[in-house]
């Protein structure tokens, strides 16, 4: 992967379209995250309080899973405990064959592609209908999502069009974006109603109803989880909080800072199955909930990342993502909280060089409403990946050698009189091209040293 | 009496009272000492301009930056002991660079932390340490005066600076104090430049990108300068702005500031 994710970017960054279509996305979501958070009432008050319910959520987290768990089950889910991704798969699947089921609707779910999710169906002969828009673009032309709220963003409606055309029964008569909305609703809703089992993710755990919520803006996934026999949810166990009070806090913080909008068109909260007084819902509902490394991220020095309510700020406002857009960071999350939690998931050794790919200018913390300080947690992993000497050996001598001639300000003093005697010699005003500095020269000029080092100038003066 | 707060004296009449003269160590940067000595000069006449006695201690090198940023821990805490012995017994530090006085005030304390005897120490420096373009306008209430440059200049927000420090306004006021100086807007003026330190050089192709993008923002912002404060930042736009043929000149806000905006610009010959 980490040649991979050079080379990844290298093709990112040669392809047009794809900057045209994350400019056009992110930067309207930009734009309408400005203007939301500015005619909200004292925002940085309300990120610091969405940041401490879910640090008291991530301190207690063994008490609020109890409590989840006891009414969950009260209101007739059953819950599941998944460690790891392979068994959330295996629980999943189980799921699915003991309620017989030949097809489901899953809506979109983050934890769902982290776990593995749609290989596992694929493997277990599982057809997978994915009701959310994007999702669906994704999953028609073969790919992974590149944004964790539009997982097609590297898509331009251009292409999606084409697509569409190709693949749907009735496709749009017209190129209208309405128009192919539509085909995709004909196309979604057949399969949506005829499925057996219906897999959506969560966005919030309400330890103190048993409740689960989601938000979409297409009603996906209501459609999805409702009218078949089955409803399984996974879920991070990090999507806690205590009561309602806290879920709708956390809502408004989410939509504003992912698009801007007040509140998505869908907030639904779903607490067990169908009732009998009900007119309609599932007959079973189970709840998975899945480990699979959170508990280590706490115990392990990255307790902030777990506050992440998943709203993609952080990426929207990232000037590394806006150029290579998410397919080029490797995993499952992309932009700066997927830099930081990649190398938890898929390992330091294969993702080094996410939190490296980063320019340190803190933009994704300003943004982030639950105020996770991600260049410091990118920093922890450099220096992890300094430790353990994943660090290409240049680099490692280039900057201990450089540190110890720093320590010594004489010699120092020396060496800084000799570089830049040496760089006068290839250019007065501008430098085009110099040994060891290719990689600067290569794309932009390099402007000469004025002469002799400031030290140099100041002690002359003194005299 | 509270004490006195630098800020609303300086929002009441732009003016602080001047009792004693402040004495200043200038931590030059191992950039400004290097490639741009012109920026330390300037630093030294305006911080004089302003009421300070300024030293340049001999033993200091570079902040350690690049180790911190690198993820070497260890030779990023050597390098702030140096620092620090080199720079603690003066009341004031002033840098001319947002980022380098980002990391003696913000990571020097928590590269230090766990040392019963190095963490105080950085402590007591962070706290004494100044951006130049934030010391000139809160601590000394200083604006230039006679100062005279007529160009219409963009100013670029550095990252560490805006974002760790809290520098935005400050390097605004002294500007509106140029006469015949008109600040254009900027289109993205806080978005980074791409250069992140060692990052332009690890991922040149990513930052070439981001930078092209800031180099047809600062044209297109109609400007003949480009100001910034941190000498970094400026070297990777202003070489960007000469590979893409622009007209825009390049320097550090303390050279208009100290009167020596006519000189020549990064890139051009003395």
């Amino acid at each position: 992967m980490n040649a991979g994710f050079k080379l990844r970017a290298a093709e990112a960054l040669a392809d047009p379209l794809l900057k045209v279509a994350v400019e056009r996305t992110a930067g309207t979501a930009e734009a309408k995250r400005a203007t939301a958070v500015a005619a909200f009432d004292a925002f940085e008050a309300a990120r610091t309080r969405a940041a401490a319910i879910k640090d008291h959520v991530i301190a207690h987290l063994g008490h609020y899973l109890e409590q989840f768990e006891a009414n969950a089950i009260a209101a007739g889910a059953q819950v599941h405990w998944a460690e790891t991704a392979d068994d959330a798969c295996r629980i999943v699947v189980d799921l699915c064959r003991r309620a017989g089921a030949k097809s489901v609707a899953r809506s979109k779910s983050m934890l769902g592609e982290e776990i593995g999710l749609p290989h596992a169906l694929a493997e277990a002969g599982i057809e997978r209908v994915e009701t959310d828009l994007a999702e669906h673009i994704i999953q028609l032309a073969g790919e992974r999502p590149s944004h964790i709220v539009w997982p097609a963003m590297h898509k331009t409606r251009e292409q999606v069009s084409d697509l569409f055309r190709a693949r749907h029964a009735e496709p749009h008569a017209e190129e209208t974006i309405t128009a192919m909305a539509e085909s995709a609703r004909r196309h979604l809703r057949t399969a949506m109603l005829g499925a057996d089992v219906g897999i959506s993710g969560a966005n919030f755990l309400v330890a103190d109803t048993g409740a689960v919520c989601t938000v979409t803006n297409e009603g996906n996934a209501e459609l999805s989880v409702v009218p078949p026999r089955v409803h399984i949810v996974t879920a991070g166990i990090e999507k806690l909080v205590p009561s309602m009070d806290h879920a709708i806090h956390l809502l408004r913080m989410l939509a504003r800072s992912a698009t801007g909008a007040p509140l998505t068109q869908y907030t639904t909260f779903y607490t067990g199955p169908k009732r009998a007084r009900d007119l309609d819902g599932p007959e079973e509902m189970h709840i998975v909930l899945v480990d699979n490394g959170r508990t280590k991220m706490r115990d392990e020095g990255l307790a902030e990342m777990l506050r992440c309510i998943r709203c993609g700020a952080c990426m929207n406002h990232c000037v590394v993502f806006r150029q290579i857009g998410g397919h080029a960071y490797g995993g499952t999350y992309p932009g700066p909280m997927g830099a930081v939690l990649t190398p938890t998931l898929d390992g330091l050794a294969a993702s080094r060089d996410l939190p490296q790919a980063c320019t340190m200018n803190g933009k994704c913390q300003e943004v982030c409403p639950v105020r996770i300080p991600l260049p410091t947690l990118l920093r922890g992993w450099r220096e992890k990946s300094w430790r353990e000497g994943l660090e290409p050996v240049s680099t490692r001598s280039a900057v201990r050698l450089w540190a110890w001639v720093a320590r010594r300000p004489w010699l120092y003093r020396l060496s800084a009189r000799m570089a830049v005697r040496a760089m006068c010699l290839f250019g007065r005003r501008w430098i085009a091209a110099i040994p060891l500095a290719g990689a600067w020269t290569r794309h932009r000029d390099l402007p000469a040293p004025q002469g002799r080092t400031f030290m140099d100038q100041y002690r002359r003066r003194q005299r | 009496m509270a004490p006195m707060r630098y800020f609303d004296e300086v929002e009441a009449d732009g003016i602080l009272p001047m009792t004693e003269r402040r004495q200043v160590a200038l931590f030059v940067t191992c950039l400004v000492d290097a490639m741009r000595p012109r920026i330390g000069f300037a630093a030294i006449e305006a911080l004089e301009a302003a009421g300070c006695d300024v030293a340049v201690p001999e033993a200091q090198t570079c902040c350690g930056q690049p180790a911190l940023n690198s993820g070497d821990r260890q030779d990023a805490a050597a390098l702030a002991r140096n620092t620090i012995r080199a720079l603690e017994e003066y009341p004031f530090v002033v840098v001319p660079s947002g980022s380098c006085a980002g990391t003696i005030r913000v990571h020097y304390p928590e590269i230090l932390a766990d040392d019963p005897v190095w963490g105080p120490r950085a402590e007591a420096l962070a706290e004494r340490t100044w951006e130049i373009l934030a010391f000139l306008d809160q601590v000394c209430g200083w604006r230039p005066q006679g100062v005279r440059l007529p160009v219409t200049a963009a100013y670029h927000d550095s990252c560490a600076g805006l974002r760790e420090l809290g520098i935005k306004a400050q390097p605004r006021r002294l500007l509106r104090a140029v006469e015949a100086l008109q600040l254009a807007p900027l289109a993205g003026e806080e978005t980074c430049c791409g250069f992140g330190g060692t990052f332009c050089v690890k991922y040149p192709a990513i930052s070439n990108a981001i930078t092209d993008e800031k180099a047809a923002a600062i044209e297109a912002s109609g400007a003949e300068l480009l100001l910034a404060g941190d000498l970094g930042c400026l070297m990777n736009m202003a070489g960007k702005l000469h590979r893409r043929g622009a007209g825009v000149r390049a320097m550090h806000t303390v050279e208009v500031l100290a009167g020596m905006g006519d000189g020549p610009a990064i890139g051009e010959e003395a």
